[in-house]
């Protein structure tokens, strides 16, 4: 999937979510992501933030980084 | 005919607990007190000879041919107009009344033409019955006086004709007309012996305002106004009840055959959602199920440049269990998925969407409410608890303001509105907020007191500005907040809404509506008494579709509108199972009754049913489907009853990720759009050829029953079955109403859903459970499915999608009544009449700067296409706005639509484009080779000798 169209996405729930407490905005992120991104989607998003997270605003990329920890826990 | 569904008792049923016990021909009878004489009778089982009166209008007292005796009062009361009274006698049988009938019919027969037995009412004529009951047996006045039988036949209207020679001036067509559909297209012109049926300014039925409703046709008691099948075809010899097909309001009908053909289809008058009326799509346009471009053998190619070869079942079903699991052997377990289809039942979604988890293994399901009311599912569940509408329909009778936003009910959900209508014109105060001047906002007796004209995208602005009046001035309902709904996040939103931002001055710009009637739609809302919004795709189908339907929940919960009959969030769904669709576990991250697919217990269930291991994952929907093809991790798909080349947006996009596909398989009636990308065909079912059940707007599941036999020989919930067994994972089921036992099994509310049920409630609204055996017509009584009512904030994002030099106007889209979604049904009936081409509206302005006239063919660009059609210059549209529909695929409205999507769900933004319009001759380069490529790929191969 082309990335710049998963940052867009991303961004957009990041959009919604940035009147609230940043952490809460963070978690809402991460938790959307994660309840409705198919996991290849999310790979492809994991890999962009490990490549710099380009175009990613700061709130979704605080929320995938969120996300690549939790991933990465047993 | 004889209607055993349809009973006549000659006058409406009267609402209350009181109760009158009267004698009727020496029969006791207790009925509610203001029940006319003539209802008692009925129900007394004494019938009352009428001819214009009928109990889905109010009583006339035309005819006077119901005339009864009272004891002790004088002369003979019309027992239509009398309401009954304690201890009340009524003799409706006497030698006077007998006399009084005779001659009463005897006046109307001598201006009837005497043709009964070629008349093709012959058999369902009340005059014919009633010149019988009252035994006729001459017309002292002859035929050679002056009379209409010579009056000519107006056959304009392409469903139905007006026979004004078989007139008798009842008035029932006219009334229906106002009192049913709320038109008043029809009058009683001229007096006396002149007075006469007229439709409009004395127009014919097609040229005038009428809307082909069928209401007069149903109240006929003549073959005045006939359906045209009946003339065709002669009576019909059986009755079926079942579901309408088209939008969600879900209409009970009587299908009514001779042997496996329909003749016509009448609206039931017990049918909880529509009581009896219909809307012409429901009423006349079933033509399109034995439409000779029904494909009924299944047909496979290799290649989409090849022509079509038909097969048999086995070697279709063979064949597409071969490819997908070859797919899934290369690309792996998840490069294939499916989409469940809003149009087909309950049973059939869930089938496709097991078949998905069990037996493709995988999560990739998806169906047509991604790219309509998929935010609603979303917004409600967020706040409330649940993914649907609060209310039933009957609840809008209890309105005192009605809030319709974003929805054209007259257009795209007609009966539903003719309720509506019936309420405003008792007296309840609308406001309207949508870009367009819709019908709603001035029609014959209905005025929105406030038409907020906002700019498209601009919803969330103004459903916050409205709630920071509320709240600045003091008018939320905080009882009701501090009972109902959760104190820590409602302080969090009021504070929000109460920002400076959010005021209607501040938004006045943005928006384009003036402060001031942002202002007093909202004092109107809070203060009018019982409030209820009705919404539809122009709230979803926005980048911030989600985020408005959440505000117009925090709307609602503000106010204290929830939890009773005459208040709600309402959304007018779509398509006619779009609701069911998504009960029934079509997304790709829930299983039915909207449990996540991560949820351990929820999975423990349905793997111990299903007997297989499933997906912790969520899938694909419907978009991501399209961009993993063309990355290549997703290479076949089942398509159910969906045109996703029509209707999605940006169908460039569309086209190559199912070009991109090694596998595309389409069930469908026609050989639509999207099969055009397909390599197996399998014919679908119409819903007169199969058993199921649809669910409306309302949550309502009412039983969709086969009337004749599957043209393909196979229903649809066959047809999965049959690929699930040839991909390993066989299915078993012998009737349609096993697969509703399971699905009440594995649903929580759906455990008291049987088809046994259905059949005895007639239909039934879930939650349908211990808690609420007989279903539940309204939610949140009391308290939220979630418990405490959730104030999100709703913070205003404007779209990405910018007008600019080179697009300098904004597009959106919609519907119109006489076609239906892309057009598929619809386009195959003769609804055509009304709506041949999808037109681009224009104001005039903007036409005029364009030089563009009424008619004329346009070109309109935007950043992903270009498209031609004829220009409607219309000042239902505001400056710097157009719209269009997206019936007709050489039109091709979805050309021109773009990616951007709803946040939180993706649901396209249909509503906004930015778009250029010019002048044109020719159509555009995409159209043309559409043409072409349709007509190529849509060959079939000769069969072999």
């Amino acid at each position: 999937m082309e990335i710049k169209h998963l940052v867009h996405m991303a961004n957009q729930i990041a959009d919604f979510f940035k009147s609230y407490p940043e952490a809460e905005a963070i978690e809402g992120v991460a938790t959307h992501i994660r309840q409705f991104w198919d996991p290849r989607m999310r790979a492809q998003l994991a890999k962009h933030f490990e490549a710099g997270g380009d175009g990613l605003n700061a709130i979704s990329l605080a929320a995938a980084k969120r996300l690549l920890q939790k991933a990465s826990t047993p | 005919m004889a209607a055993p569904f349809d009973m006549d008792f000659g006058t409406p049923a009267v609402p209350g607990a009181d109760t009158v016990t009267l004698e009727v021909d020496g029969i006791k009878v207790t009925v509610p007190a203001g029940t006319s004489v003539m209802r008692a009778s009925s129900l007394a089982g004494v019938r009352v000879p009428k001819l214009c009166a009928t109990d889905t209008l109010e009583p006339f007292g035309s005819c006077r041919l119901c005339l009864v005796e009272i004891e002790g009062r004088k002369g003979t009361p019309a027992s239509c107009t009398t309401p009954v009274e304690p201890g009340m006698k009524v003799a409706t049988q006497t030698d006077r009344l007998a006399r009084l009938r005779r001659g009463v019919m005897e006046l109307y027969i001598s201006d009837h033409p005497l043709d009964c037995l070629t008349c093709a009412a012959n058999g369902d004529c009340e005059l014919q019955d009633m010149a019988g009951a009252v035994g006729l047996r001459e017309v002292r006045y002859g035929f050679e006086g002056e009379n209409h039988l010579k009056a000519s036949i107006d056959e304009s209207n392409p469903y139905f004709t007006f026979d004004p020679s078989k007139c008798i001036v009842c008035s029932r067509c006219v009334r229906a007309c106002e009192e049913q559909q709320g038109t008043f297209a029809l009058t009683i012109d001229g007096r006396g012996f002149a007075s006469h049926v007229s439709a409009g300014m004395n127009e014919d039925f097609l040229a005038s305002e009428c809307v082909s409703c069928g209401a007069c046709v149903k109240a006929c008691p003549t073959a005045t106004l006939m359906e045209k099948s009946v003339i065709q075809m002669g009576q019909p010899e059986r009755q079926v009840l079942t579901t309408c097909a088209y939008c969600g309001v879900g209409c009970a009908f009587v299908a009514e055959l001779q042997g496996d053909k329909v003749v016509r289809m009448t609206p039931h008058k017990d049918g909880k959602a529509n009581h009896g009326h219909s809307c012409v799509k429901g009423r006349f346009a079933w033509g399109y199920a034995t439409h000779k471009d029904r494909i009924t053998s299944p047909m496979i190619r290799a290649s989409i440049q090849d022509p079509w070869r038909e097969v048999s079942w086995d070697e279709a079903i063979a064949h597409t269990a071969s490819e997908f699991r070859r797919i899934q052997s290369k690309y792996g377990k998840s490069a294939i998925g499916g989409i469940t289809s809003s149009r087909c039942t309950n049973e059939e979604t869930f089938l496709v969407q097991k078949m998905i988890r069990a037996a493709f293994g995988n999560n990739n399901v998806d169906t047509c409410a991604r790219v309509c009311h998929s935010p609603t599912g979303y917004g409600l569940k967020t706040t409330f608890g649940t993914s649907a509408g609060t209310q039933n329909f009957d609840s809008v009778q209890n309105a005192d303001v009605i809030l319709v936003i974003g929805a054209n009910p007259t257009d795209a959900h007609p009966v539903f509105a003719s309720q509506m209508k019936r309420r405003l014109r008792e007296g309840a105060r609308l406001i309207v907020i949508d870009p367009r001047r819709i019908d709603l906002v001035r029609m014959p007796h209905v005025e929105a007191q406030h038409h907020l004209q906002l700019l498209p995208g601009t919803n969330v602005a103004i459903i916050n500005a409205i709630s920071h009046v509320i709240a600045a001035e003091g008018l939320t309902d905080q009882a009701f907040i501090n009972e109902r709904c959760d104190a820590a996040e409602f302080a969090r939103w009021r504070e929000f809404i109460l920002r400076p931002e959010n005021a209607p001055e501040a938004v006045a710009a943005t928006t384009g509506v003036p402060a001031e009637e942002i202002r007093a739609a909202a004092r109107l809302y809070a203060t009018g008494g019982n409030a209820a919004i009705y919404y539809g795709l122009g709230v979803t189908e926005h980048s911030q579709g989600t985020t408005m339907v959440m505000g117009m929940a925090n709307l609602a919960m503000a106010t204290g509108n929830l939890g009773r009959p005459g208040v709600g969030v309402n959304p007018l769904r779509g398509q006619n199972n779009v609701q069911g669709a998504c009960d029934m576990g079509s997304f790709p991250h829930e299983f039915s009754g909207y449990r996540h697919v991560s949820d351990g217990a929820t999975r423990a269930l349905f793997e111990a049913a299903w007997g297989v291991p499933l997906d912790a994952e969520p899938g694909l929907r419907i978009p991501n489907m399209f961009d993993a093809a063309l990355e290549g991790s997703y290479m076949g798909i089942y398509v159910q009853g969906e045109d996703i080349v029509q209707s999605d947006p940006n169908t460039h996009h569309v086209t190559a990720a199912l070009s991109a596909m090694e596998c595309v398989v389409v069930q469908d009636l026609f050989l639509n759009e999207t099969a055009s990308y397909a390599h197996v065909f399998l014919p679908g079912a119409s819903f007169l050829e199969k058993d199921g059940t649809f669910t409306n707007a309302e949550r309502r599941i009412s039983r969709v029953r086969r009337a004749t036999r599957p043209l393909a020989g196979m229903a649809d919930w066959e047809v999965t079955m049959a690929l699930s067994t040839a991909l390993g994972y066989p299915m078993h089921y012998a009737h349609p109403s096993e697969i509703m036992d399971e699905i009440a099994r594995l649903t929580p509310t759906f455990t008291g859903v049987s088809y046994d049920l259905l059949d005895r409630e007639g239909s039934v609204q879930w939650p349908c459970n211990d808690a609420a055996p007989e279903g539940t017509p309204v939610m949140h009584i009391g308290g939220f499915a979630r418990g405490k009512g959730r104030f999100m904030i709703t913070e205003y994002v404007p779209t990405h999608e910018r007008t600019g030099p080179r697009f300098p106007l904004i597009l959106t889209t919609g519907r119109i009544l006489t076609q239906y979604n892309v057009g598929a049904q619809s386009r195959r009936t003769q609804n055509n009449v009304w709506h041949a081409e999808d037109v681009l509206e224009i104001h005039p302005f903007d036409a005029e700067n364009r030089g563009i006239r009424d008619g004329d063919k346009v070109s309109v660009m935007s950043r992903t296409g270009e498209t031609v059609l004829s220009a409607q210059v219309s000042e239902r549209m505001q400056p710097g706005v157009v719209y269009t529909t997206f019936h007709h695929p050489e039109s091709a409205a979805n050309v021109i639509t773009t990616e951007y999507s709803d946040w939180a769900t993706n649901c396209p933004e249909y509503k906004v484009t930015a778009v250029e319009v010019r002048p044109s001759n020719a159509w555009s380069q995409w159209q043309a080779e559409a043409e072409e490529f349709r007509k190529k790929s849509h060959t079939i191969a000769p069969a072999a000798e």
